[in-house]
């Protein structure tokens, strides 16, 4: 009935998704395999893309040819580039998204992509043979063969659900767990851990009064998430709402506090500290008597209502009262309360940096399963799993990603070096290169990459190589253009800058904080006729590599500095066992992750300077 | 350096105290074999069979024939200096004694150390952080008491707790900075920018603090540089014999191979003075006459302190003051020595008195008022602070890390000032973070992360 498959991925979310159709593009003969063909790629939590680092992933993703920047974009019915009063690094691009048309599209392009086939049920266990993956097992015990597997099981791994003092099974309200796969792997030596996630109840948005709210309207001009044409920007937005908490409804929740499986201790997980259900707010931070609501649409047409900030898994009649008090939210009307879900994860310092198991060869792991939290950082991770899943069947080398090429490369740096305790989420904190991971130049960090490996097309190859240019061309001819005092003197008062006393590069003028290109065309007719020619895309680029090519430089050079540590390789069979001198955390960790350089060695948490350096000694410098 | 895993299991031996004659001599022998080693050269008790940090009488044979009477202290692993098996016998203080025995021990299996290898070995056995262990090669070689104080200090870890301090300051400061980054969307109270310019004030100052104690701490390791500086026969060489005569302490010649001239070593009241150039003072050369000659100059620049010497019965008023103008002008801190107060007149020192009050009357050929001259050097160097156990930098790599970590906070507070925003400040007080790392250990974002989650209610 089958054919022997080179990739089966199983759970079609976010990072399915992306591994199936990454693989599919590079030329392997992929199986996805969901429980439920009505529901590939859900948006399980907020109906919302990107963010503070969050939207920095999803352009990368989008510059290496990955599809979540697409999809986004379609379903989208808000945009707002967030940061816009910080430097370019923070810039963030954030779009509110129509949950049904973000499911829709995912699935019409996957059926569009060749290469893709679907199957519809759950999966119970792995075919491994000779401690490789090579193929799967379903709920009514057919066995299709494969030559690698690539595991996406999101929150689904015996995941349950609770609300207040009940618990069922489920990998999302109305769906069933799945089971099988985690005693499995257990049984073949993983490691497996529990974590929690939770989020909030949804309200009927005809029941809400909104005058009694601050509206949060999307840009004025609304940019996107792709750097490809398939996509364009909305010519029209929904809005979001904002309201508040208030001592009243802290009283009302805390009623039910006895009743919380997250203070009697039924849940066992841990949960993200950032992302922290209201009961836990008001608990660690009592002295705060209000907390921010954003009241956010679930579509374009669609009366339901996402109630972001109030995650919780007390009984629903909790929720319901508390809820009430809320202003704006007096006669609300509730379509689902919010829940907490425990599932099953697996440590991933069990991975190589390709996402590849340590101990079976050919079975990839992305997305919950590894840790992580949030659609962008799933999605990245299961482009990342199926490209080297396909490499892997084509015999060519992983293809990885360093901290300074990318926030994804952070992103499985971090995983596989220090794992996480909690849901891992990304923030631009955790780049140490983060001036240089922008979202404005991801498809200049990337999609040559992308290109190579056949999954990003011609023409954004050709697009990104355009723009390369004509960046590189606009600030030579911004070096050499000067401005005289008697043409721009009195536009740089009006910018309240000094004036100049002669004549100055428009790249010396553009250091200046309160002049920019826009700033620039203001001040002379000439100049401004020269640049319309360029694109708006074009005009930012040279103006943030003017403006920031200093601090730019310093960072390039950390760069360099880290990849001297990067490029001085640790022997791949050393034996830590054998150096007595390393401290008992320290011999173990390195024993288990095998690092392969000094540099991914000194990020190994419970890896100490001290050990650092008695390596370097025994290694022979 | 490299070692092979074979030569760091190895047990290793040698002498522990000075090179030289003294009453008694320590040898020293750490490894695995280290007890064993000695056991196969020891005449007395089994010292296999003897508790950790026991003392035991004996003989140390070569064959039938006895070389020494000896004191045999067994350490036994993990509870010495390097963690491994460790003893330590002591001999009579004969050169000739000391090198059959470590001969001896040599030929039953032990091999010579490496300089600095014990210290090594206690480093990779985790008995020190590298702070530490740099203290104790800075301890090793510290020859007066306030650079033992430093480098105990350093070695018992209050240079650590220091860093330590300033470190969670900063990781303070950096989460300040982070939490606007990568939660300006949230509902939270942000630093206001007077308030972060006050913090990173107060962080600079502790670091300028630490890198100006290094100056000091250096002056404590290498000597306080001073100079004699006086017309011949003015006897400069009389009083540099009597103040190293006087002090039984440690005096040492040093032929250095990057420098051509020989300097003298001097303790007094626990501090080094390293004279300079005191060759050519031998050779009676004029310091002050050839003021204008450069080398000398630049001499009279590198010195800490300038004792300004002259002969009572061969000089004047006319000539003293003209010293005095050009020493003042040099701006080194110098005292006025009128040498020969026993053969001087009396109506000349009157003079003198009434002129130059802070003048110190000696007689470097009858050794007086030494002590006199010798307080007031100690008090001019004023070194009273290094002794009451502040934090010294003593190490140049610490050092160099800690003027790395001031530039990049005067950089955030330029950039504060400048009004750029947090991304780049950011970027700035990582760099000091990272410096900051260099001596104790990175700095990792979840630190960072940490920090913010402790303080502030985030997450929608």
């Amino acid at each position: 009935m089958f054919p022997v498959y080179d990739v089966i991925v199983v759970g079609a979310g976010h990072a399915g998704c992306e591994a199936a159709h990454a693989a599919a593009k590079m030329g392997s003969k992929v199986l996805l395999c969901t429980m439920n063909m009505n529901t590939i790629a859900q948006m399980s939590c907020n109906p919302a893309m990107g963010g503070v680092a969050k939207g920095q992933i999803v352009r990368e993703i989008d510059a290496l040819g990955g599809m979540s920047g697409i999809i986004s974009d379609k379903s989208m019915i808000q945009f707002r580039m967030l940061n816009r009063s910080k430097g370019p690094a923070m810039w963030s691009p954030r779009s509110q998204n129509d949950r049904m048309k973000f499911a829709e599209e995912w699935r019409l392009a996957l059926e569009q992509t060749p290469n893709v086939d679907f199957w519809q049920e759950m999966i119970s266990g792995l075919l491994i043979k000779d401690n490789r993956a090579v193929g799967v097992k379903t709920g009514i015990g057919v066995e299709i063969q494969s030559k690698s597997v690539v595991l996406t099981n999101g929150t689904f791994l015996n995941g349950i659900i609770h609300i207040g003092e009940k618990q069922f099974g489920g990998g999302r309200t109305g769906e069933s767990a799945a089971k099988g796969i985690t005693e499995q792997l257990v049984k073949l030596g993983f490691e497996a851990g529990r974590m929690k996630t939770g989020t909030p109840p949804r309200v009927d948005g005809r029941s809400l009064d909104y005058t009694k709210m601050e509206v949060q309207h999307g840009d004025e001009n609304p940019e996107k998430f792709s750097y490809s044409d398939e996509t364009t920007t909305l010519k029209e937005q929904r809005n979001c709402w904002i309201t508040y908490t208030n001592k009243e409804v802290h009283n009302s929740l805390e009623k039910g506090f006895d009743r919380s499986p997250m203070f009697n201790g039924r849940i066992q997980g841990l949960g993200p500290r950032y992302c922290p259900s209201i009961e836990d707010k008001i608990n660690r931070f009592s002295e705060r008597d209000r907390h921010q609501i954003f009241v956010e649409p679930e579509g374009w047409k669609t009366v339901e209502m996402y109630i972001n900030g109030f995650s919780t898994s007390l009984p629903e009649d909790v929720q319901y009262e508390a809820m009430r008090k809320i202003p704006g939210f007096e006669n609300a009307k509730m379509f689902r309360p919010g829940y907490a879900i425990e599932y099953d994860f697996f440590p991933p310092t069990q991975l190589k940096l390709s996402l590849e198991t340590h101990l079976i060869e050919n079975l990839f792991f992305a997305g919950q399963i590894n840790g992580t939290t949030g659609y962008e950082e799933a999605a990245s991770q299961g482009l990342m799993a199926g490209i080297n899943a396909s490499r892997k069947v084509q015999e060519q080398d992983p293809f990885l990603l360093k901290r300074s090429d990318a926030y994804i490369g952070v992103l499985i740096d971090d995983l596989i070096n220090k794992g996480t305790e909690e849901p891992y989420r990304m923030f631009t904190s955790r780049a140490e290169f983060r001036l240089l991971l922008r979202q404005d130049n991801a498809d200049l960090r990337l999609t040559q990459m992308g290109h190579e490996m056949g999954l990003a097309d011609d023409r954004r190859l050709e697009k990104m190589l355009d723009k390369k240019s004509d960046t590189a061309k606009l600030i030579n001819d911004l070096k050499q253009k000067k401005l005289s005092p008697d043409l721009v003197n009195e536009g740089l008062e009006g910018f309240d800058t000094a004036t100049i006393k002669e004549k100055i590069t428009v790249e010396k003028l553009l250091k200046r904080p309160q002049i920019g290109l826009a700033e620039v065309m203001n001040l002379d007719a000439d100049i401004k006729l020269y640049l319309s020619k360029y694109s708006k895309v074009v005009l930012e680029q040279a103006e943030i590599q003017i403006k920031y090519d200093s601090y730019i430089d310093k960072e390039q050079q950390m760069v360099e500095k880290m990849n001297n540590m990067e490029n001085y390789r640790i022997p791949v069979h050393f034996d830590y066992l054998a150096i007595t001198a390393l401290s008992a955390e320290g011999k173990q960790k390195l024993n288990k992750i095998k690092p392969e350089t000094m540099g991914q060695a000194s990020r190994i948490s419970g890896v100490t300077p001290a050990d650092l350096s008695i390596l370097t000694v025994y290694l022979g410098r | 350096m490299s070692f092979s895993l074979h030569e760091k299991e190895d047990t290793i031996v040698a002498l522990a105290t000075p090179q030289g004659v003294g009453a008694i001599a320590v040898i020293r022998l750490s490894g695995k074999d280290a007890i064993k080693i000695t056991n196969s050269v020891f005449k007395g008790k089994d010292l296999e069979k003897q508790a950790s940090h026991t003392i035991h009488f004996g003989t140390i044979r070569d064959g039938d024939k006895i070389i020494d009477e000896v004191l045999v202290s067994v350490f036994v692993a993990p509870k010495s200096f390097t963690k491994e098996n460790v003893v330590e016998i002591s001999t009579h203080g004969s050169s000739f004694i000391v090198n059959q025995v470590i001969k001896l021990l040599i030929r039953h299996g032990a091999r010579p150390a490496k300089p600095g290898e014990f210290t090594q070995r206690a480093f990779l056995h985790g008995q020190f952080d590298l702070a530490q262990a740099e203290a104790v090669a800075d301890l090793i070689h510290s020859d007066s008491e306030t650079s033992h104080q430093a480098a105990m200090n350093q070695m018992r870890g209050g240079f650590s707790s220091e860093i330590q301090k300033l470190r969670n300051e900063l990781i303070h400061f950096a989460s300040m900075i982070e939490l606007e980054l990568d939660f300006g969307e949230e509902d939270v109270e942000f630093a206001n920018r007077n308030d972060l310019k006050v913090l990173v004030e107060k962080l600079l100052l502790a670091v300028e603090l630490l890198v100006a104690s290094f100056d000091l701490g250096n002056v404590i390791k290498n000597g306080v540089p001073t100079v004699i500086a006086g017309k011949p026969n003015a006897g400069k060489s009389t009083l540099l014999n009597a103040l190293l005569n006087e002090e039984k302490a440690i005096v040492s010649e040093i032929a250095g191979t990057t420098r051509d001239f020989i300097e003298d070593e001097i303790n007094i009241g626990g501090v080094i003075f390293r004279f300079i150039d005191t060759a050519g003072l031998r050779e009676t050369t004029d310091m002050i006459e050839a003021i204008g000659v450069s080398r000398t100059q630049e001499k009279m620049k590198t010195a800490s302190l300038i004792l300004y010497l002259f002969d009572l019965t061969d000089t004047d008023m006319v000539e003293i003051n003209r010293d005095i103008n050009r020493l003042e002008n040099q701006g080194v801190p110098f005292v006025k020595v009128a040498n020969k107060i026993d053969k001087a007149s009396a109506e000349f020192v009157s003079e003198l008195k009434a002129k130059y009050p802070d003048t110190i009357f000696i007689s470097a050929g009858q050794k007086e008022n030494l002590e006199v001259l010798k307080s007031r050097i100690l008090e001019l160097v004023n070194l009273d602070k290094f002794r009451t156990g502040n934090t010294i930098v003593t190490n140049i790599r610490h050092y160099d890390s800690l003027v790395k970590t001031r530039q990049s906070l005067l950089d955030v507070l330029e950039g504060l000032d400048r009004q750029i925003t947090n991304d780049f400040l950011a970027m700035d007080i990582r760099r000091s973070l990272h410096y900051l790392g260099e001596i104790t250990g990175e700095i990792t974002t979840d630190d960072l992360l940490t920090n913010i989650f402790s303080k502030f209610c985030i997450g929608k």
